[in-house]
C-alpha cells in the first residue's frame, strides 16, 4: 500500500511538473493576482469633491469652508450660491458630497449659539458615504469648539469655569488606516481557497473526462490511497502557496507580521482540508471540467461573500452569522487577520483554530465517504 | 473548394439547424443550466442578505481606573443609546488590548485616572477613545460614533453659556437607505452576464476544438459567422432571462429602486451581452485547451470585471495606473450604465458617452474574434 502510494504521488507530481497550464495556475496567476488585488481592493476614501453652497458668505461660513479643507479630506468642487448646481453635479458624479451653509449662519451662531448645517451626500455606496459624513461631522465638531472658545473670550462671563476635557482618539493596529494591511491576508486566503479546491476538483475531473480514472479503478489501487495521493501534493502546494503569499504580503506591501506564524501555519494545515474536501466534494458530482468550474465557482462565491473578507461578519444579519460559523473561510481569515496584525497568540486564536479542525475534518471525511460510494 | 457552397436561401436554415444542436446542448447539461439559472438568484440573496456594511450594536468598553460618578454617568449614556452594545466595565487598561486582540471589543473608551479631581482650572483632563482599526473604515465610522456620545457625555455635564451646537442635518441622496443590495444589483447584472456571455461560449467552442467537432463544423458547408452566431445566440436568449430574474428579483424582494427606462436597461444589458460573447469566442480562438480557456476567461473577464469594475471596490481609491485600467474592463461602463438608470434615473442623455464605449469595444472584438477564427478556416 505505501509503495502504491509512493508511486501515485511521483506520478502527480511528475503530471504537475510536466504542465505548463498547471504549473501558471498554480504559481504565476495567484501571485499575479495576489500584486494587482492588493492594490485594487481598497475602499479608502480619498479626497472627496465636496460641492459648497454658501448662502452666508461671512467670515464664519468662509472659516467652516476653511476647516473642510485644510484636513485634505476634501477639494472643494464647486461654490455656488444656489442648491441647483451642486444637485446636478451630486447626479453625474463631478461631487460625492454637498454642504449648503444656510443663510444667517453667523448671526445665528453669535445670538443663539446654535446653527443647522445640511450636507448631502451621494449615498450610492453606503459605507463610503457613512465614512465621509463621520469625517464631515469631525470636522464641524472641531469648529464647533472654536467657534465656542472664540464666544467664551467676547463675552468671558460666559465661559467655562472648569477645563473642558481632551477627547484624543486612536486607530489601534491600524494606525495610518491602510487599507492593504486590512485586505492583502484576506485576498490571499481566498487565493489558496480558489486554487485548493478548483485544482483538487479540476484534476480528478479531468482524470474523469480522458478515461484515465477508469483504468486506476480496474488496478488494485485502493480508493484512499488514491484520495491521499491526489490531495497530499496539492495539500503541500497549498501551503508552499501560503508562505510565498505572507512572504509578499510582509516584504511587497509592509503588512505587520506581529504574531507567531506557526500558528498561521497550523490554520492553513487546517483550512486546506476543508478546502481540498469541498473540491474532492465537487468532483464526484461533476462529470465535466466545465461542470467542476461552475460548481466550484458558486460555492466560492457564496463563502467568501459569507466570510467577512469584504463586510463585516458582525454587520450581518442574526441567521447569516448563524450558517456563517460553518465556513472555515470566515474562520480562516479572522485568524490570519489577528496573527498577523494584532499579534493574537494561541490563547486568542482557538475560537478560530477549533472550528477550523473540526470543519476541515467532518468536510474532508464526507467528501472521502461520498467518493467511495459513487466509485463503488 | 471541392464542396460547393449551397444557395444562398439555406443560409437561414443551416443557421436554424445549427442553433438547434447548441440549444439541445445547453438543455442537455441540467447541472450546468441549473447554476446558471440559480447562481445569480442565490447572489441576489446573498447579496441582499449577508453583505451589509450599516454598522450596528457596536461593542464599547469603558476603561475607568477609578469608577466613580463621571464614568458611571458616561456608561449611561452608551448604555441609552441603541447603537451601542456596553460591555461590563473593567478598571484595568490592558485589558482592553486583549480584547481586542481577540476581537471581542470595536471601540474602548479610556477614562485618565483620577478624572473627577483633575477637573479644576489649570488641569488638563484627558479621555481616550481607541477603535479597532483593522478594517480602517468600519473602524473609523465606529469611532465617530463613540466620540459623539463622548462630546454629548462632555456638554451635558459642563454646559457653558458661550458653548455652540452646531448640527448637521444629513442627507444621503440616491439611497437614502444606504442598502448595500442598491449598490450591488447593478454589479451583480454584470457579474452574471459576464459569466453566462464570456465564461460559457469561450469553454463551449474550446471543448468543441478540444474534441475535435469544431474542425468537423469548419468542413461543414456553415460558414464562420453562422457558427459563432449559433454559438451566441442560445447563450444571449439565457443571459436575458437572467437579467429579467434577477430584477424581478430585486424588485419583490429588497424594493430595489428602479428609477429609470427598463428599455434602455435591457438594450444596455444586449449590448454587453454582445461584448461579452465577442470576449468568449476571441478567448476560445487564442486558446487551444478547455483548462486554458477557462484560465484565460477567468483571468481576462471575471476578475478585472469584478475588480477593477468598481462593483465591489470604488475606482476612485484605486492607484492611478489601475484606474487607467479600468478604462478597458466593460464592466465598469457598463455597471456605471446600469447603476445610473436604476438609482439615479438618468437617461440616453447622460449615459451616452458609456454606450458608445461599449459600442466600440463591441467593434473592435467583433473584428478580431471573426478574424482570427476565419483565420483557422482557411
Amino acid at each position: 500500500m505505501w509503495r502504491a502510494l509512493r508511486v501515485l504521488l511521483q506520478k502527480e507530481f511528475l503530471q504537475i511538473r510536466r504542465d505548463p497550464v498547471i504549473l501558471r495556475m498554480l504559481f504565476i496567476m495567484p501571485m499575479l493576482q495576489l500584486i494587482v488585488l492588493a492594490n485594487a481592493a481598497t475602499f479608502e476614501v480619498r479626497r472627496s469633491q465636496l460641492w459648497v453652497v454658501d448662502q452666508d458668505r461671512t467670515a464664519d461660513s468662509r472659516g467652516l469652508l476653511t476647516h473642510f479643507t485644510s484636513t485634505g479630506r476634501f477639494t472643494v468642487a464647486g461654490f455656488t450660491a444656489t442648491a441647483e448646481a451642486g444637485d446636478a453635479a451630486l447626479l453625474d458624479g463631478s461631487a460625492n458630497a454637498m454642504l449648503v451653509i444656510p443663510a444667517d449662519f453667523a448671526r445665528d451662531v453669535q445670538r443663539d449659539g446654535a446653527a443647522t448645517l445640511q450636507l448631502v451626500l451621494n449615498a450610492e455606496n453606503g459605507s463610503q458615504a457613512g465614512v465621509i459624513q463621520s469625517y464631515a461631522m469631525e470636522i464641524v465638531t472641531r469648529y464647533g469648539q472654536e467657534l465656542s472658545a472664540r464666544r467664551g473670550t467676547v463675552r468671558p462671563s460666559a465661559a467655562r469655569a472648569v477645563p473642558e476635557i481632551d477627547v484624543r482618539t486612536r486607530n489601534r493596529f491600524n494606525a495610518s488606516l491602510d487599507y492593504r494591511r486590512f485586505m492583502v491576508p484576506g485576498i490571499l486566503v481566498q487565493l489558496i481557497t480558489l486554487i485548493g479546491t478548483l485544482m483538487t476538483a479540476l484534476n480528478i475531473v479531468r482524470e474523469k473526462e480522458t478515461g484515465t480514472l477508469d483504468q486506476l479503478n480496474v488496478t488494485p489501487i485502493r480508493p484512499s490511497v488514491f484520495i491521499a495521493a491526489k490531495l497530499l501534493p496539492l495539500w503541500i502546494i497549498g501551503l508552499v502557496e501560503f508562505a510565498v503569499g505572507i512572504g509578499i504580503a510582509v516584504l511587497g506591501f509592509d503588512v505587520p507580521l506581529l504574531g507567531n506564524p506557526l500558528i498561521l501555519f497550523a490554520g492553513a494545515a487546517l483550512f486546506l482540508l476543508a478546502a481540498l474536501g469541498v473540491g474532492l466534494w465537487v468532483s464526484t458530482v461533476s462529470d465535466t471540467q466545465q461542470q467542476a468550474m461552475f460548481v466550484t465557482f458558486s460555492l466560492i462565491m457564496v463563502y467568501i461573500l459569507m466570510s467577512g473578507l469584504f463586510t463585516p461578519v458582525r454587520a450581518m444579519p442574526a441567521w447569516v452569522r448563524a450558517v456563517a460559523q460553518v465556513n472555515p473561510l470566515m474562520h480562516f481569515i479572522a485568524l490570519v487577520r489577528a496573527v498577523m496584525l494584532k499579534g493574537a497568540g494561541w490563547g486568542d486564536v482557538w475560537r478560530q483554530l477549533a472550528p477550523l479542525g473540526v470543519i476541515g475534518v467532518t468536510i474532508l471525511a464526507l467528501a472521502v465517504s461520498q467518493y467511495r460510494k459513487r466509485t463503488a | 473548394m471541392a464542396v460547393s457552397l449551397p444557395p444562398r436561401g439555406t443560409a437561414w436554415r443551416t443557421l436554424r439547424a445549427f442553433m438547434g444542436k447548441e440549444v439541445r446542448h445547453l438543455l442537455r447539461d441540467r447541472q450546468t443550466l441549473a447554476i446558471l439559472l440559480l447562481l445569480p438568484l442565490a447572489q441576489l440573496l446573498l447579496f441582499g442578505f449577508a453583505v451589509r456594511t450599516d454598522i450596528r450594536a457596536v461593542r464599547v468598553l469603558v476603561v475607568a481606573p477609578s469608577p466613580d460618578h463621571l464614568s458611571a454617568g458616561l456608561r449611561a449614556r452608551f448604555a441609552g443609546n441603541g447603537r451601542f452594545e456596553l460591555l461590563p466595565a473593567t478598571q484595568r487598561t490592558d485589558s482592553l488590548d486583549v480584547m481586542f486582540r481577540r476581537g471581542a471589543v470595536d471601540v474602548g473608551v479610556v477614562l485618565q485616572p483620577g478624572l473627577a479631581s483633575r477637573l479644576s482650572p489649570g488641569e488638563q483632563p484627558q479621555v481616550l477613545v481607541v477603535s479597532d482599526g483593522m478594517d480602517p473604515n468600519t473602524g473609523t465610522t465606529m469611532r465617530t460614533y463613540a466620540q459623539a456620545i463622548v462630546r454629548e457625555w462632555q456638554a451635558s455635564r459642563t454646559p457653558a453659556a458661550s458653548d455652540v451646537r452646531l448640527d448637521v442635518r444629513t442627507r444621503m441622496r440616491f439611497n437614502p437607505t444606504l442598502e448595500s443590495v442598491n449598490l450591488f444589483v447593478p454589479g451583480l447584472i454584470a457579474l452574471i452576464l459576464t459569466m453566462v456571455t464570456a465564461l460559457m461560449t469561450a469553454i463551449s467552442l474550446s471543448r468543441e476544438k478540444e474534441r475535435g467537432t469544431f474542425e468537423v463544423l469548419l468542413v461543414s458547408p456553415l460558414r464562420p459567422w453562422q457558427i459563432i452566431v449559433g454559438k451566441v445566440l442560445p447563450y444571449l436568449a439565457l443571459a436575458m432571462a437572467n437579467v429579467a430574474t434577477v430584477l424581478l428579483a430585486a424588485y419583490l424582494v429588497f424594493d430595489v429602486p428602479f428609477r429609470g427606462s427598463l428599455v434602455l436597461l435591457l438594450a444596455s444589458s444586449m449590448l454587453f451581452s454582445l461584448v461579452g460573447l465577442a470576449l468568449g469566442v476571441l478567448i476560445a480562438a487564442l486558446t487551444s485547451s478547455q483548462l486554458a480557456a477557462m484560465l484565460a476567461a477567468l483571468g481576462g473577464t471575471m476578475l478585472p470585471n469584478t475588480m477593477l469594475s468598481g462593483l465591489i471596490f470604488p475606482i476612485a481609491s484605486m492607484p492611478v495606473p489601475l484606474q487607467l485600467l479600468t478604462n478597458i474592463v466593460p464592466a465598469r461602463w457598463f455597471i456605471e450604465v446600469v447603476r445610473g438608470i436604476m438609482l439615479k434615473g438618468a437617461g440616453v442623455a447622460l449615459l451616452w458617452p458609456q454606450l458608445l464605449i461599449l459600442a466600440v469595444m463591441l467593434l473592435v472584438l467583433l473584428v478580431l474574434a471573426v478574424r482570427r477564427t476565419s483565420v483557422r478556416l482557411a
